[in-house]
């Protein structure tokens, strides 16, 4: 979807402000809302990217205007009521109404906390050979989806280069449709600056994307 | 905010969802464990030994495993090295992807509108917002991480620093340099 997150060479949100020796968490609520969104993941009731879109599809006031962990948290709680692991009175009430749903995965205890600290694998199996190959210029597709893409906005309709070729991972857009995994290729593509941003643009930046194969089609 | 997160954990113990030690543990672990000083041990040993470093750029993922002190470093990790003609700069334009297993949770700047909105288009004035100016004729490359392979950058090893062990290294490495943010500190920053 055309959102707000998709920021890539937007114009106008200041100065990047390093704080120096930043905490890892402001506040306690952070580290809470962050542990319960990796444990929550063992359920399987989303997936990653499904978690994505939830955040992009929050208005673009709510986006910009809530803090990062606020985000995450109004995520987590509309994806547990959607999924009817939890209910909207319980919310209301503070503590749970009824018992929780059965699930094989669960309850999600310090035995498990070692599989969501580590990042696990998207490979998934090939469902064809790959069309492109290192070096081939390749034009991304115009595409703008209602639904999630991983496909940005500034890096529509440009041509590029093949560089690097990951395999076949978890293809977001089809995941996030209920399509299930649709294992695609993998593509690092790069760009020339001045073909993203025109002729005024640094002649010394190169700036690529990760881009599965559906966007891509031959130069 | 607060008293929300703490309903709702409340509401996930109650039904038998989650443990709160396990929540414990994950920011334990994150606050205490897992953090840059990984990155920084793995560029450390890439500056000390070439054939590492090779192992590292070619699959960085698999390199990264074989040292004992950070076994656990996940899937789709990628090295890229800055030289004198080329400075690498890693961003997420659509969300916070962000090389964790190596680097811990991303800083504020890097999730900012500001770092995501700029990054791809003027990487040189986001360069000078953390006081770095490189010249005109290095090439800048920078990274979107628009699907789930992860970067980290090998930054370029300062002059002065023959005969360090990795331990000296890493002190230099900080989390910025490793995001193509910053540079590695001299030798001078850390007598």
């Amino acid at each position: 979807m055309d959102g707000v997150h998709d920021m890539g060479g937007m114009d106008g949100f200041g100065k990047v402000e390093p704080e120096p020796n930043e905490p890892v968490f402001h506040q306690r609520w952070e580290g809470r809302v962050l542990a319960m969104s990796r444990a929550l993941g063992v359920f399987r009731a989303w997936t990653i990217d499904t978690s994505r879109y939830a955040i992009e599809k929050m208005t673009p006031s709510f986006y910009l205007g809530r803090s990062y962990y606020e985000k995450w948290f109004e995520r987590n709680q509309s994806l547990l009521i959607e999924r009817g692991l939890i209910d909207a009175d319980e919310v209301k009430a503070g503590h749970a109404l009824r018992p929780g749903k059965k699930y094989d995965r669960g309850p999600f205890t310090l035995a498990d906390v070692d599989r969501v600290t580590k990042r696990g694998s998207f490979y998934r199996p090939a469902q064809g050979p790959a069309r492109f190959k290192i070096g081939d210029r390749v034009r991304t597709k115009n595409i703008h989806p209602q639904s999630h893409t991983r496909l940005p906005r500034y890096a529509r309709g440009h041509v590029g280069v093949i560089e690097r070729i990951h395999g076949t991972h978890a293809f977001p857009d089809s995941v996030t449709i209920g399509k299930g995994d649709d294992p695609q290729w993998l593509y690092t593509v790069k760009f020339d600056a001045q073909e993203l941003w025109g002729a005024d643009a640094d002649p010394k930046l190169k700036v690529s994307i990760e881009a599965f194969e559906p966007y891509l089609e031959h130069a | 905010m607060d008293l929300r997160v703490r309903a709702l954990e409340t509401i996930l113990v109650d039904k038998g969802y989650i443990e709160s030690a396990a929540l414990d543990r994950i920011v334990e672990l994150y606050e205490t464990k897992i953090g840059p000083h990984i990155g920084a041990q793995i560029i450390a040993k890439a500056w000390s030994d070439p054939a590492f470093c090779r192992s590292l750029l070619e699959d960085a993922s698999k390199a990264a495993g074989t040292l004992a002190e950070v076994a656990r470093v996940g899937e789709h990790l990628i090295a890229v090295e800055n030289t004198a003609q080329v400075h690498n700069m890693v961003v997420c334009t659509l969300c916070s992807c962000y090389p964790t297993d190596v680097l811990g949770l991303p800083p504020t700047w890097y999730k900012s509108f500001a770092y995501r909105s700029r990054a791809v288009k003027d990487p040189r004035s986001v360069l000078a917002d953390f006081g770095v100016a490189l010249p005109a004729e290095t090439e800048i490359r920078v990274w979107d991480s628009t699907a789930e392979t992860r970067y980290i950058v090998v930054p370029m090893r300062p002059a002065g620093t023959d005969g360090w062990s990795e331990a000296q290294l890493a002190a230099l490495i900080t989390r910025d340099c490793m995001i193509g943010a910053g540079v590695p500190k001299k030798p001078s920053e850390v007598a």
